[in-house]
C-alpha cells in the first residue's frame, strides 16, 4: 500500500498536479518524522547525561553511522524497484580486506588508488549480481542470498585465517576515519554530500523516476517502454560499488580486518533502509530517508550505551524499535491511501 | 497482478520438466555420495554418517515449517533467533533448578509465541513477513542476550546432553534426526494430503483467490509462524543439549542456511510450489555435501561457497530449462515471454 505515493507522482495519474502536493507533503512528513524521533532522542539523552553530546562521542556515531548510511544508499536504490540486495556485507568485508592490504606500509598503493580499487572489486560484484537478477530473470532475494554465501567464502579462502592490523598501514589511510572539519568528520560531509546527490537524481532524472516506475508496478512500467533489465541492472552494479567503497571506509575505521569484517550487515542495512520509510516492496522511499534511518540506529546504540544501560539490552531494544518503525509506517500508509481515496472520491474520479 | 501472470506462464501445463525437481535432487545426493567416497574412505561409514546427521538435525527441523510459510508465500528470518532464544531460557531457567519437564514446556510456550507475535504482525497487521523477521531476529536475539548476558551454563544432566553422543538403539541415526524424520513424515502428510495443506498451496498461489474461496488464509498463516517457532524452540533445546552448553549466540547464522534448503528444494520463492520429499533430500544434499568437504582439506568456513553454488544452480536450472523450452516452441506461444517477471519479488501488499 505504501506503493500508491510514487503512482501519484507519475506523469498520467488523475489529478496529477494535486495528488503530487498531497505525496510531496506526506513524504516531507514521513522524513519529518523520522528526524523528529532523532532528535527527541538525541535531547532525553543529552539531558540525563551530557557527555552524550561531547565531540569524540558525536564523531563516533557519525562515522559509524556514515559507513551505514553510504551501504543504505545503495540498498535503497535496489529496493526502491522492489528488490533486495543481501550480498553488501560480504561486499565490504571482501573489499575491506584487500583495501587494508594495499594500503599496508610494504605496498604504499597511494590513497585514491585504494579507493579505486574498492570501488572496483564493488563493481564487479555488483554487476555478477545485476547481470544475474536482470539477464537470467531470477528473484534477487535468492541471489543475492547466494553470492552473500559465495563472496564470504571466496573472502575466507582469500584471507585464509590471516588479518591485517592497524599499526601495518600508513598514517594517511588511519587518519581517513578520524580528520575533521569544525568536528564534524570528513567522511560524514563526504556521504552526506553522495546521499544528496543520489536524493536529486532519484528525484530529477529521467531513470530515477523510473526506479521508481519499475518499482511500483512493473508490469506498467515495461508497457510504458522503460529499460527495466537496464535500470534494476545499474541499480544492483551501483549498490555493489558502494559496498566496495564502503570496505575501504570500514578499514580504515576499525583497522583490524580478517574474514568476518561486515558479517550480517546486509540485515542492519535492510533495517535501516525500511526505518527510513522505504518500502520493502519498493516504489517508494528516500535516500535521505534511509541515511537518516542509519543515522537513527547507529545514534541508539550509542545513546543505550552513554546511558549506561546493560549492552545486554541494545539488540532488543533496537529490534523492538525497528518493529515499531514498521507498524507505524504502516499506519502512515493506510491512513495516507485512505486519504487519497476519500479526496479522489470528492472530485468525482 | 504480474505474480498471477507469472504463475499463469508457469503453470505445469505449459512447462512440463524434462525431469521432476525431486528426481533431479536424487541424482544430486548420488554424486554427491560417489563424490564423498572418492574423497575420503571415511565418508560411507556409520560414525561419519552420526556426525553428519548430529550436525544438521537442527537445521533440518526448522527447514520443515520454514517449507510451508514459503510455499505460503511468507518468509521467517527470526527462527536462528527463536533457537537462540529458546536456548538461553533453556539455560537461565536450568540455573534456577525448575525442574527440566517445566523448562520444557515453558520454552515451548515462549517459542510458540514468538512465531505467534511473527504471525499476527504479518497477518493482522498487515507487514511484509521479510521485514518483519528481519526485525524480531534483532528482537529475539537481544531477548536471548538479556536473559543470559555473557554467562555460559553448561553441566546438564547427562539423560539429555547424551543426544550429542549416543545414537538412537539399533541404529546409527542420532536422535535429532531420528525427530526429524518424524517431523518430516507428518508435515508431509498434513502438507500433501489435508485440507490444511492444500490450503496453504493456494493461498501461496493467490491469497486474495483463496480467500475468496472461503480459505482462512490469516489463521492458517498464523498457525505456521507459530509452528515455525516450535520448531525453533524444539531445535534450540536439541542443540543446547548436544554442546551442553546455552550461550546467547547459539544458532547464530543458521536462518539462511535453513532458507537455502528450503529453496534448495525446490520450494518456489514466490510461493505455492514445494514438496516436503524435495525438503528431505535438499537435506541430505546439503550435509552430504558439507561433510564431504569436511573430509577433504577444503576450508571449513569457506563451504559456504558450495552453499551459495547450489542455491544459484536451484533458481537457474528450471528458469534455463523453460528458455530452451520456449526457443524449441515447446512452449505456447500465446505466452508472451518466456521467464519475465521474475525480475522483481512477489509483491504481498495488495
Amino acid at each position: 500500500m505504501t506503493a500508491t505515493l510514487a503512482p501519484a507522482r507519475e506523469p498520467g495519474s488523475p489529478s496529477p498536479a494535486s495528488s503530487r502536493r498531497l505525496a510531496e507533503r506526506v513524504f516531507r512528513i514521513r522524513e519529518f518524522g523520522i528526524v523528529a524521533v532523532l532528535i527527541v532522542f538525541v535531547a532525553v539523552t543529552a539531558a540525563i547525561q551530557p557527555r552524550f553530546l561531547n565531540s569524540s562521542n558525536i564523531q563516533f556515531v557519525l562515522v559509524d553511522a556514515t559507513i551505514y548510511a553510504l551501504l543504505a544508499l545503495g540498498e535503497t536504490l535496489v529496493v526502491i524497484t522492489r528488490n533486495v540486495d543481501l550480498s553488501v556485507g560480504s561486499v565490504l568485508g571482501i573489499s575491506a580486506y584487500a583495501c587494508a592490504k594495499l594500503a599496508n606500509q610494504a605496498h604504499g598503493v597511494p590513497l585514491p588508488l585504494v579507493f579505486l580499487a574498492g570501488l572496483g572489486i564493488g563493481l564487479g560484484f555488483g554487476v555478477i549480481n545485476g547481470l544475474m537478477v536482470a539477464l537470467g530473470r531470477v528473484p534477487s532475494l535468492v541471489v543475492t542470498l547466494a553470492t552473500l554465501y559465495i563472496i564470504r567464502g571466496i573472502d575466507v579462502l582469500v584471507v585464509s585465517g590471516g588479518q591485517v592490523v592497524p599499526s601495518s598501514y600508513y598514517p594517511s589511510f588511519l587518519s581517513l576515519s578520524k580528520a575533521t572539519v569544525l568536528g564534524i568528520p570528513d567522511l560524514a560531509i563526504a556521504v552526506a554530500v553522495l546521499v544528496a546527490l543520489g536524493w536529486y537524481a532519484l528525484r530529477t532524472f529521467r531513470s530515477g523516476r523510473e526506479l521508481y516506475a519499475i518499482g511500483s508496478n512493473p508490469d506498467a512500467a515495461r508497457l510504458a517502454g522503460i529499460p527495466m533489465g537496464k535500470r534494476v541492472f545499474t541499480a544492483f552494479a551501483i549498490s555493489g560499488a558502494i559496498a566496495g567503497v564502503a570496505g575501504v571506509l570500514w578499514a580504515s575505521r576499525y583497522g583490524t580486518v580478517d574474514s568476518t569484517a561486515g558479517t550480517s550487515y546486509e540485515l542492519q542495512v535492510v533495517a535501516a533502509v525500511v526505518v527510513g520509510g522505504v518500502a520493502i516492496f519498493g516504489g517508494s522511499g528516500s535516500v535521505v530517508g534511509a541515511a537518516i534511518g542509519a543515522l537513527l540506529l547507529q545514534t541508539i546504540n550509542s545513546a543505550l550505551y552513554v546511558l549506561g544501560v546493560s549492552p545486554n539490552w541494545d539488540q532488543a531494544i533496537a529490534g523492538f524499535l525497528l518493529i515499531l518503525a514498521i507498524v507505524l509506517d504502516r499506519i502512515i500508509s493506510v491512513q495516507l491511501t485512505a486519504s487519497l481515496r476519500r479526496r479522489s472520491a470528492r472530485r468525482g474520479t | 497482478m504480474e505474480r498471477d501472470a507469472l504463475r499463469n506462464r508457469l503453470r505445469p501445463a505449459q512447462f512440463k520438466p524434462a525431469l521432476r525437481w525431486e528426481t533431479g535432487l536424487v541424482v544430486v545426493v548420488i554424486a554427491i555420495v560417489i563424490f564423498g567416497n572418492a574423497v575420503s574412505p571415511q565418508f560411507l561409514t556409520s560414525n561419519n554418517f552420526f556426525n553428519l546427521g548430529l550436525t544438521t538435525g537442527e537445521i533440518a527441523i526448522m527447514a520443515l515449517p520454514m517449507a510451508l510459510i514459503i510455499i505460503s508465500g511468507e518468509i521467517d528470518l527470526s527462527v536462528e533467533s527463536m533457537l537462540g532464544m529458546s536456548s538461553a531460557l533453556l539455560g537461565v531457567l536450568y540455573l534456577h533448578k525448575l525442574p527440566i519437564l517445566l523448562i520444557f514446556l515453558i520454552v515451548a510456550v515462549v517459542g510458540a509465541l514468538g512465531g505467534l507475535l511473527n504471525g499476527l504482525l504479518v497477518t493482522r497487521v498487515g507487514l511484509p513477513s521479510l521485514a518483519v523477521t528481519i526485525g524480531t531476529l534483532a528482537l529475539y536475539r537481544g531477548i536471548a542476550l538479556i536473559l543470559l548476558g555473557p554467562r555460559t551454563v553448561a553441566n546438564f544432566p547427562t539423560t539429555y546432553t547424551n543426544v550429542g553422543i549416543e545414537a538412537i538403539p539399533h541404529t546409527d541415526l542420532p536422535w535429532s534426526i531420528g525427530i526429524f524424520i518424524v517431523l518430516a513424515v507428518i508435515f508431509a502428510i498434513v502438507l500433501h494430503a489435508t485440507p490444511f495443506g492444500r490450503s496453504v498451496y493456494a493461498m501461496g498461489d493467490n491469497a486474495e483467490a483463496a480467500s475468496f474461496a472461503g480459505i482462512r488464509v490469516k489463521r492458517i498463516k498464523t498457525s505456521l509462524f507459530v509452528i515455525s517457532g516450535l520448531a525453533s524452540a524444539l531445535a534450540g533445546v536439541l542443540w543446547t543439549f548436544r554442546l551442553n552448553t546455552a550461550v546467547q549466540d547459539n544458532g547464530t547464522g543458521l536462518s539462511l542456511d535453513v532458507v537455502a534448503i528450503v529453496l534448495l528444494a525446490g520450494v518456489s520463492i514466490f510461493g505455492g510450489k514445494g514438496s516436503i520429499a524435495g525438503v528431505f533430500l535438499a537435506v541430505l544434499a546439503f550435509a552430504g555435501l558439507q561433510n564431504a568437504l569436511l573430509l577433504t582439506n577444503f576450508n571449513q568456513e569457506a563451504t559456504g561457497l558450495v552453499t551459495g553454488g547450489l542455491l544459484l544452480v536451484s533458481v537457474f536450472v528450471p528458469n534455463a530449462a523453460m528458455f530452451v523450452r520456449y526457443l524449441r516452441g515447446v512452449v505456447s506461444r500465446s505466452a508472451p515471454r518466456p521467464p519475465e517477471p521474475a525480475l522483481s519479488m512477489p509483491r504481498k501488499d495488495t
